[in-house]
């Protein structure tokens, strides 16, 4: 399959050479190999070039995308919410933003590339999941980003992720307290995709992030607040919640002592 | 997921496109259109995939810009063959004369000089580590074609190392 005799420069198991040193031949193959190549020249000059053009490699040739370029992409990629069965017409128009350029963005793009520099540049400690679960809230408040599924009823919600996440985010509906379902979408939280869902009251949006966590853990509501948004977050049977909204404090922990009793 | 494999997508885009401006713009194409398709994905390797998606990106990106990268080397693998010439005969020291010149812009230059097809496939090989079953499919070639042209491609590397040491 490889007798190349022009790319063999002389021997027609230089090919082969080459994927020996590629670890590509297996051991009868490698064997045979070294009985032609203790007689060959040719070969084993060849080996000796393998080894100095993989020398000229060794240097930091990689190129992993430089932070402000990462931060780019994934600004972008934070408005383009994963594809909805449900929603096609919210399909993606690749020309919208290929016009754009971010310096031209305003609040939305900046909130997201914010994001996603705490997402991928600051480590994910408990304080910049904060920043994140508020700003992918801000995010998804643009117009046509808050929900990917738009159902008020759970059961629709919570299959919506099935496939899309790799865990089961639990759904309930609280409209008896108040609080009713809006839907749901994918988000990206401390460096993984979490579920959102997306609950209302009165006119305000509260966003609950869900994000597994080893089981066992539980922690019990704690608050805090960022540009003016709530955060109430806590731990239960195994995931860990952070609801955001710019709703009164105490209504928020109403919500997370709510969604907590409600089996 | 895709976004694990960002660097991997930017390695590729930057060698294929050689400038970090275009390298941002395939990328950026290039992970919107991943994402985009992602539900529809069945495969088990996103990273290939999503190379995959890059090289098509790049090359789309070539083909509008100037078409120049797309032409292949001329006479494709007859040329080749020519250009990489016979092995040395040995004699000069080949394991030590090449280690001064290994200097990172250098090795940058002389890849960024390799035709296309031979970078991509050295880069595919060397820095993204892939086996030549999955360059083989990345690239839509046969392995025995990825063979050579990694062959090729490291034959120039060192044959043009050697030349620019002798001249200098």
């Amino acid at each position: 399959m490889m007798t190349d005799e022009r790319v063999a420069g002389g021997c027609d198991k230089v090919l082969l050479v080459q994927a020996e040193f590629d670890g590509e031949l297996d051991a009868a193959q490698a064997a045979q190999l070294a009985a032609h190549r203790a007689g060959c020249p040719v070969c084993r000059a060849a080996e000796a070039e393998l080894a100095q053009a993989r020398e000229l490699l060794q240097g930091d040739l990689y190129q992993p995308a430089p932070d402000d370029v990462r931060a780019r992409v994934l600004a972008r990629l934070n408005l383009v919410a994963p594809q909805s069965a449900s929603a096609p017409a919210r399909r993606f128009r690749v020309g919208d933003f290929a016009a754009w350029r971010p310096s031209t963005l305003g609040f939305g793009l900046g909130a997201a590339c914010a994001a996603a520099l705490m997402l991928f540049v600051l480590s994910p400690a408990e304080q910049s999941l904060t920043d994140q679960v508020v700003a992918g809230h801000v995010r998804a408040l643009q117009p046509g980003h808050l929900q990917d599924v738009l159902s008020e009823d759970r059961h629709t919600v919570k299959p919506w992720f099935d496939g899309r996440i790799d865990f089961a985010p639990p759904v309930k509906d609280l409209a008896a307290q108040q609080f009713p379902l809006k839907g749901g979408r994918l988000d990206y939280i401390g460096g993984r995709p979490v579920a959102a869902l997306v609950y209302q009251r009165d006119k305000h949006v509260i966003d609950l992030f869900v994000k597994p966590v080893a089981a066992g853990a539980v922690v019990a509501p704690e608050t805090a607040e960022k540009n003016g948004y709530n955060v109430v977050h806590w731990v239960q049977d195994g995931m860990a919640f952070w609801a955001v909204s710019d709703v009164e404090r105490n209504q928020l922990r109403d919500f997370a002592t709510t969604w907590q009793r409600t089996p | 997921m895709v976004l694990p494999h960002l660097d991997a997508a930017h390695n590729l885009a930057r060698w294929l496109m050689r400038d970090a401006t275009a390298a941002e713009d395939v990328l950026q194409e290039a992970m919107v259109r991943a994402l985009t398709y992602f539900p529809g994905f069945r495969g088990v390797n996103p990273r290939g995939w999503l190379l995959q998606i890059v090289r098509n990106a790049a090359y789309g990106s070539m083909k509008l810009n100037r078409g120049i990268e797309l032409v292949p080397i001329a006479n494709g693998e007859e040329n080749g063959g020519a250009a990489i010439a016979e092995l040395p005969s040995g004699g000069d020291d080949p394991e030590t004369s090449l280690i001064k010149a290994r200097d990172r812009s250098h090795v940058q230059q002389l890849i960024g000089a390799l035709p296309v097809e031979l970078r991509e496939t050295l880069v595919l090989r060397e820095l993204e580590e892939l086996s030549y079953k999955e360059i083989a499919e990345l690239t839509r070639t046969p392995i025995g074609t990825v063979m050579s042209r990694l062959w090729r491609a490291r034959r120039l590397l060192v044959q043009a190392t050697r030349e620019q040491r002798k001249a200098s």
